[in-house]
């Protein structure tokens, strides 16, 4: 025991006092929020600007066209197909004559061709002018349906999950997000930690330095120092990512104006039922803040978190000890790595296609089967939890699916060691599946 | 005297060969004992089941008189792989302290010691370097260092001198005497005949899996003599086949100089006084024993050796 101790230590602070390590653990949670925020930012800004000439004969269209923030009609003279580029349009829109009913052809001829979306903007512009037009021959004026469409914009659904007498407030939403977030962690984590796995393995191999260490240690010893030094990074890494992600958004709440800090505060002592004056007060910023926390808080962060770093270490543990088995075959040639290790990633990406169908509809049969085998429960269980236990995942589902996971890595580890002790020292000889297999069931 | 190691009936068998099939020898305490044997004669496995890393599937190792454990005696042993490396993108001196510390040594008694020995070969410098930064030599030096660095009573050398300049070689083989003045018992392992010639007291010779020669070196040399002398002269034409001997080969570097192969049952003083009846003045005049080299490829030639050595595992 004390020889795989100095083992872990050797895997994890070689790799911990990594530069490459330290930059990882900076670098992307401040990268999540930039491509974030960046899409946010580029998805607002970031959109061209199309000034479009509408040439409309009898002018049934003049100023019912509504300009957006993208496209701006206008309705000049002396403009055609031939000289609207030179006039400073984008576009050119050509109306038929309007005659009520009838399906006409609407053409538009552009400098540069339109986006899909922007097209079917301008289409439904053009129909919304139309269907204007009709309910207002219909008698219906234009100003009691707009006001008719504002006020009924009052429903809110408030979706309620009972457990036993208590219920509580459920938020699909939040859930779809956070079981995603963690399948998708999950899924990458194990391969970056599971090729690191296998990187380590091939490197003793190659080095020639596996036989000097087994023999002075069990080959199974120097596996599992391995799998578990790994392991402790990627676990030190989840924790670094934690507190930076706290602090980068304590220090961007510290960064609000004062007055719009304490409404916050002021929203959350009386649980968002401000007296009606002070909720007029409350900015629109604040109350959304105020949403922001009110939705975080309502999910259950201890089990989500204690079950994300339960699935993150049983996956890890169940896909490690193969990662090693492969990396223990193989010679020189990294492309034997590749083919190798086919049969081992092929499962893992299967669970992440299986997670996002499950995230949808967390509740069926194989939703079930899903987070109970082992090969996918790491990812698919983590998006079912989310939803809530034990409304929709029952406790008992979650015991089973945690001890398959736990049987399921005592068995890969098992198997693999077996693999690994005579992969391991064997040199220059090209190992098939059929003899990998042979050592993994061979008695001992 | 005791023997140190005393290996008896080891059967190791792979699904496709019989990579060690019913080997036993002793080795004595404080002697530098060579295995010898062609590519895939099953060295390798037997000084891995010698190692612990693999058990034998029958017969049994006795260590200094008792049962060997290969989780105990680890400690007694230190082993040099012929495929050997180290890791390559780690600090040498920390590399030792590692390797030392999986040997059983507390982190204090480790330093203490790599000091000593990289002290002896001038490696000081080399503690905050990175492994790959070394040449193949200097690694070959740091890998002897950490295979002895624990002291241990068995110490296991395959291909010592492998990528060694010959002033190298000579330090490591110094210290090799040396340790083995100090008590300790070297098992060597090479193809090199005329390393073997030089350093070890006792050999066996293991080909197919199967122990084919155990003995001193100079006692296997008598046991294949071939009765062949060297005659050296300042008038070689004098000399003739007869009775007594036959002239194998004239055409040696030094012309005057004759190997001759003795007739059956002829003591080699018969053939000097015939020499001197003959006034055939004699320069030198001495037997020629066959090298191991000769005595390695008499005994293992048109044997299976190099098929099975595609079968190495």
């Amino acid at each position: 025991m004390h020889k795989i101790w100095i083992i872990i230590q050797r895997e994890y602070t070689s790799r911990v006092k990594n530069k490459r390590f330290l930059l990882v653990t900076f670098l992307v949670p401040l990268l999540m929020v930039g491509l974030i925020v960046g899409s946010a930012y580029f998805s607002f800004k970031g959109t061209e600007e199309r000034k479009i000439a509408v040439i409309d004969p009898n002018g049934f269209f003049k100023n019912k066209l509504k300009n957006s923030t993208q496209l701006k009609f206008e309705f000049p003279k002396e403009v055609d197909t031939s000289n609207y580029q030179a006039k400073g349009y984008s576009d050119i829109l050509l109306m038929p004559v309007f005659e009520g009913d009838k399906k006409a052809d609407y053409i538009l001829r552009s400098k540069k061709s339109m986006g899909f979306n922007l097209q079917e903007s301008i289409s439904r512009k053009i129909n919304a002018a139309i269907e204007d037009q009709m309910l207002e021959k219909a008698g219906i004026q234009q100003s009691i349906l707009d006001s008719i469409h504002q006020s009924a914009q009052i429903a809110e659904l408030k979706a309620y999950e009972d457990e036993g007498k208590k219920s509580k407030e459920s938020n699909a939403g939040l859930a779809m997000a956070i079981g995603y977030a963690s399948g998708l962690l999950i899924y990458i984590t194990m391969f970056i930690y599971g090729t690191m796995v296998l990187r380590g393995v091939m490197e003793e191999k190659t080095n020639r330095i596996a036989e000097v260490i087994v023999s002075s240690v069990k080959p199974f010893e120097l596996m599992l120092g391995k799998i578990i030094g790994i392991g402790a990074v990627g676990l030190t890494q989840f924790l670094m990512w934690i507190i930076v992600v706290m602090t980068l958004t304590g220090v961007g709440f510290g960064l609000l104006p004062d007055d719009m800090q304490s409404q916050v505060q002021q929203l959350q002592q009386s649980g968002g039922q401000m007296g009606a004056a002070g909720l007029a007060q409350a900015s629109e910023s604040a109350k959304n803040i105020y949403a922001f926390q009110h939705v975080i808080s309502t999910t259950n962060w201890p089990l989500i978190i204690g079950c994300f770093l339960f699935y993150f270490l049983g996956g890890f543990l169940f896909y490690a000890s193969l990662f090693a088995a492969v990396g223990s075959v193989v010679n020189e040639d990294p492309q034997d790595a590749q083919s190798l290790m086919f049969p081992i990633t092929m499962p893992i990406i299967f669970s992440y296609i299986i997670t996002n169908v499950v995230i949808q509809n967390p509740n069926t049969a194989m939703a079930f089967w899903a987070s109970v085998i082992p090969f996918s429960s790491p990812m698919v269980m983590m998006a079912r939890i989310s939803y809530g236990v034990p409304s929709t995942v029952p406790y008992w589902e979650l015991a089973l699916s945690m001890l398959t996971l736990i049987a399921g890595f005592l068995l890969t580890t098992w198997l693999s060691a077996k693999i690994y002790r005579t992969g391991i020292l064997m040199y220059g000889k090209k190992v098939t599946w059929k003899e990998m297999f042979k050592w993994a069931f061979a008695k001992s | 005297m005791e023997p140190l190691l005393s290996l008896s009936h080891l059967v190791k068998h792979y699904a496709t060969q019989k990579a060690v099939d019913d080997i036993s020898f002793d080795i004595q305490k404080g002697s530098i004992f060579g295995l010898l044997g062609p590519n895939g004669a099953g060295k390798t496995t037997l000084l891995r089941m010698i190692t612990g890393i693999f058990y034998p599937d029958s017969g049994t190792i006795q260590l200094d008189g008792k049962q060997f454990d290969p989780l105990m005696d680890i400690r007694e042993i230190g082993y040099m792989p012929e495929e050997r490396g180290l890791y390559k993108k780690m600090k040498i001196g920390e590399q030792a302290l590692y390797l030392a510390q999986l040997r059983g040594l507390s982190k204090a008694d480790a330093m203490v010691k790599i000091k000593y020995w990289f002290e002896k070969f001038e490696m000081q410098s080399w503690w905050n370097k990175n492994v790959e930064d070394l040449s193949k030599g200097m690694s070959q030096k740091l890998q002897f260092v950490i295979t002895v660095l624990h002291e241990p009573k068995l110490i296991i050398l395959d291909e010592p001198f492998s990528g060694l300049d010959p002033l190298n070689a000579n330090l490591i083989k110094d210290e090799i005497y040396n340790l083995a003045k100090k008590g300790a018992t070297i098992i060597f392992s090479t193809h090199r005949m005329e390393q073997v010639e030089e350093i070890c007291d006792h050999i066996v010779l293991v080909n197919l899996g199967k122990k084919i020669l155990d003995g001193t070196v100079a006692d296997i040399k008598q046991q294949f003599k071939e009765y062949i002398f060297a005659i050296e002269t300042s008038q070689p034409e004098l000399i003739n086949d007869n009775t007594l001997f036959s002239i194998l080969d004239k055409a040696d570097k030094n012309p005057n100089k004759i190997l001759v192969k003795l007739s059956q049952s002829v003591a080699s003083n018969e053939v000097l006084t015939y020499l001197i009846e003959q006034q055939i003045p004699i320069i030198s005049y001495n037997e020629v024993l066959p090298s191991l080299n000769d005595i390695f490829i008499q005994l293992v030639e048109d044997t299976h050796a190099k098929a099975r050595a595609f079968q190495n595992i």
